[in-house]
């Protein structure tokens, strides 16, 4: 297991430098440049100029990625003109909120979904399949920010239950009850749609699980309904179920792009979307490269997984 | 027990965990504390280093410059200098300072602390020019050398006589900071500002909010708030949705189609016209444009009521000529917008030879005082299409559209969209209709106007010291462009502002400035 680990960490690398060339050189043909930005409308063309040879925007382009990658290689990402200070700060400080918010929501949508993937290939053809069906059906239709949007005129405007945005009570807030308090909605915006995917997956899992000949052979022994499905069947589908997982996960935390500018949740999906309109070229590839780093590394923990519970993958 | 019922009760849990959540959210605001929801979070609190009107917001409560301008109005009045002295050449700024004034740090405001200010900014060989970049810098470009005559009086040597000089002291760009805090924070200053105003910074808390306290030995009237947060949520409607909920007690920039939701006793829309201008540029250099008929006749042919009316919904007024009516001494109000008059419009075009004429028009999808740009195009648009123009729209993110429209539309387009707040009336036709300001000369007349007349109005308003004589230069200039046409003068915009009824003593500046120190929450 162990040199099965390293090995996938190893074929990471040139993963991660793809990631860099790609976002560096999708940066630089992204027209406008990041001194219009600083300067706003009253950026002559010679000062824009002027203040790139100053950000050293005027060296050649590959020089410049060399650089870049070099300096992130010692951790310097270097500095965020839109936001006045070090790219990993405002990264690493955005992305752990990001990782609370898609965290949150992807325990959810886990446990719901394959909850519901459960029971419903328990009951097949039942009222409980049909009507986790129906619903799935609904959930996977709703784009999530709408959904957002309904949320918080139902819950936070016409209830007065949940708050509308923000991480914390901005005055006298902090704590995690208020931060809990703060997560209902945008966390349950996210997971939707991805319980629904999961759910889905989950039962259809399960079904070909339910099948095999060693179930009914288990049933035949007399073992109860309730560990047949739970310890035998669920068992094994979560071979299936593992890798559906890892993907969503990477959909959580890009859907939680919408959701964070909805919610106006400080998250790494507002930095960048702002950063991208602000032309600020470090902070979006620092950004994208750490989200890059991330999925990368799921992806890795979920092949362990798999691994583990299935001895047939090769190690 | 079967796997169903663990699954509905598991089910009954959550929603029982759910409809007992924590009801804070509808906890009221504490009182003295004013919670501000701003349009994005603040770049730097540094006066010299930003341009942002959402930064400005901030800062004016934190500094103070040298002048100010008068409540509600556009007028200079005495800020940190008590009075001034001009010389008969206007080259020469002899300011008298308050005295007894200090930093919230401590540190005294001196003549030697101006100095250090203006040479920060102006001066490349300034230990600490490095803090920058500032691009208003060249608001400030005469000053050719500041002096600490003694401790309250400080000396400015401007190149050239520069009318605007005292306005642009009022302006963001000439707030004063703290030179030891400089010297201490380098780079970092910005993130925590030390100025002389009615209230102290007290924490910046990233995307989250900045927070200041009232300053308790602040020279002047104490503000009337204990505490101002200013909140960043970029998004509008969930600005709105968090105003109706509670958790902020003023917004700015409220949306137009938002505003029907703030009737009522609970809230107050507040409105005030600003020095604001929105407009297309006509590229008169070549094509159909570089006739003056076939420009009027755009003039002519926008329904800019509709647009003001229904695009806007009311928040702006419609626009006669290049000048707002917010510098109300150098407004010319002899001058009447174009009609709308599609007829005349087109007869115009007939005369020209410009009928059915296939225009390029670039339009914005968003940017710093651009209202409801991509709207606006559109109908400015149909408008053109009714008198037989066929207009096609071009539209770009707002970096990219600067990138496209400042270096010149030579080339590439026949009009584009543009809008301008600035702080004296001298900026913008200095800037943006003078021969000398063609792209290539580094200024903004993108559209290649020139008119001898025009510009030699514009360099002796600028160099008018007596404001009488500066506004009837600038009341002649309004009335050769007007007829000139270099641009399709669309609306002059209202800005405006929510709070909840919690708030007192709030009013909106034709600065755009948000100046809260007279505001009390209850």
């Amino acid at each position: 297991m162990g040199s099965y680990i390293l090995k996938r960490l190893a074929a990471a690398i040139p993963v991660l430098i793809g990631v860099s060339v790609l976002v560096f050189f999708i940066m630089a043909m992204i027209p406008g440049d990041p001194a219009l930005a600083i300067l706003g409308s009253y950026a002559t063309p010679e000062n824009v100029a002027k203040l790139n040879a100053d950000l050293g925007l005027d060296k050649p382009l590959v020089q410049r990625y060399f650089i870049w990658l070099g300096n992130m290689l010692t951790g310097d990402f270097g500095r965020s003109y839109s936001q006045n200070k070090p790219v990993i700060d405002e990264v690493l400080g955005r992305f752990g909120n990001t990782l609370i918010l898609a965290g949150v929501a992807f325990v959810l949508c886990s446990i719901l979904g394959i909850l519901a993937g459960v029971v419903s290939a328990a009951r097949q053809y039942g009222l409980a399949d049909k009507v986790i069906t129906f619903t799935v059906l609904i959930g996977i239709s709703i784009p999530s920010f709408f959904l957002g949007m309904i949320l918080i005129i139902l819950f936070a405007l016409k209830l007065r239950m949940f708050p509308v945005s923000g991480m914390y009570l901005i005055y006298g807030g902090g704590g995690p009850v208020d931060l809990l308090n703060h997560l209902v909605l945008p966390a349950s915006a996210l997971a939707v749609v991805a319980t629904g995917v999961i759910a889905r997956l989950s039962r259809s899992a399960m079904l070909e699980v339910l099948r095999q000949d060693y179930i009914r052979t288990a049933r035949a022994k007399g073992v109860g309904e309730r560990r047949v499905i739970m310890g035998h069947a669920l068992k094994a589908a979560m071979v299936s179920i593992i890798p559906v997982l890892g993907i969503q996960a990477g959909f959580v935390v890009s859907g939680a792009v919408y959701i964070e500018m909805v919610f106006d949740w400080p998250g790494i999906g507002q930095m960048l979307v702002n950063a991208i309109s602000q032309r600020d070229v470090l902070l979006v590839q620092g950004g994208v490269v750490v989200v890059a780093a991330c999925y990368v590394l799921f992806n890795i923990v979920v092949d362990v997984a798999q691994a583990m519970l299935d001895p047939r993958i090769k190690t | 027990m079967t796997l169903f019922n663990w699954t509905r009760r598991a089910v009954i849990a959550a929603g029982a965990a759910i409809a007992l959540a924590p009801m804070a959210a509808t906890a009221q605001t504490p009182e003295g504390v004013l919670i501000v929801g701003q349009v994005a979070e603040p770049k730097s609190l540094d006066p010299a280093a930003v341009t942002a009107v959402n930064d400005f917001r901030i800062l004016v409560n934190l500094y103070e410059g040298l002048t100010r301008y008068k409540p509600g109005t556009l007028e200079v009045a005495p800020g940190l200098a008590e009075s001034w002295e001009v010389s008969e050449d206007g080259t020469e700024y002899t300011f008298k300072l308050r005295e007894g004034v200090t930093f919230h740090d401590g540190t005294p405001f001196n003549a030697e602390a101006v100095k250090f200010n203006f040479d920060r900014m102006l001066k490349e060989d300034h230990p600490f020019h490095n803090t920058g970049p500032f691009p208003l810098a060249f608001f400030f470009s005469s000053v050719e050398e500041t002096t600490a005559v003694d401790d309250t009086t400080v000396k400015f040597k401007l190149s050239a006589p520069y009318a605007p000089f005292l306005s642009n002291l009022a302006y963001p760009t000439g707030l004063m900071v703290s030179p030891a805090a400089v010297e201490a924070g380098g780079a970092e200053f910005g993130r925590a500002p030390v100025g002389t105003g009615p209230f102290k910074f007290v924490e910046w808390r990233a995307n989250e909010a900045v927070v200041i306290d009232k300053y308790e030995d602040y020279w002047g009237e104490p503000a009337g708030a204990q505490a101002v947060v200013f909140r960043p949520i970029e998004d509008a409607n969930t600005r709105v949705a968090e105003m109706i909920a509670g958790g902020i007690d003023m917004m700015v920039e409220v949306p137009p189609t938002a505003l029907s939701q703030f009737q009522g006793d609970e809230f107050n829309v507040v409105e005030q016209a600003g020095p604001h201008v929105w407009f297309l540029i006509l590229n008169a250099k070549e094509g159909p444009m570089a006739d003056k008929k076939v420009r009027q006749a755009v003039n002519y042919a926008i329904n800019k009521e509709a647009i003001v009316n229904d695009v806007l919904e009311g928040t702006a007024e419609v626009a006669a000529g290049p000048t707002p009516p917010a510098f109300a001494w150098a407004y010319n109000d002899a001058l009447s917008p174009y009609p709308y008059d599609p007829e005349k419009a087109k007869a115009l075009l007939a005369e020209a030879g410009a009928e059915g004429a296939s225009l390029t028009f670039y339009v914005t999808e968003g940017g710093s005082g651009m209202l409801d740009p991509v709207a606006m195009g559109t109908a400015i648009q149909a408008d053109l299409a009714a008198v037989g123009l066929d207009v096609k729209i071009e539209t770009y993110e707002w970096n990219t559209f600067l990138g496209n429209v400042n270096p010149g539309l030579e080339g590439k387009a026949d009009m584009a969209e543009m809008a301008w707040m600035t702080n004296d009336p001298d900026t913008l036709p200095y800037l943006a209709l003078r021969t000398d300001a063609w792209p290539e000369n580094g200024g903004f007349n993108s559209g290649y106007y020139s008119n001898p007349k025009v510009d030699e109005l514009l360099e002796s308003a600028r160099t008018a010291i007596d404001q009488e004589e500066r506004a009837a230069l600038y009341k002649e200039m309004q009335e050769i462009v007007q007829d000139d046409a270099p641009w399709a003068f669309i609306a002059n915009w209202k800005q405006n502002a929510v709070t909840n009824n919690r708030v007192e003593n709030f009013s909106l500046e034709p600065s755009f400035l948000l100046q809260l120190e007279k505001v009390v929450k209850k």
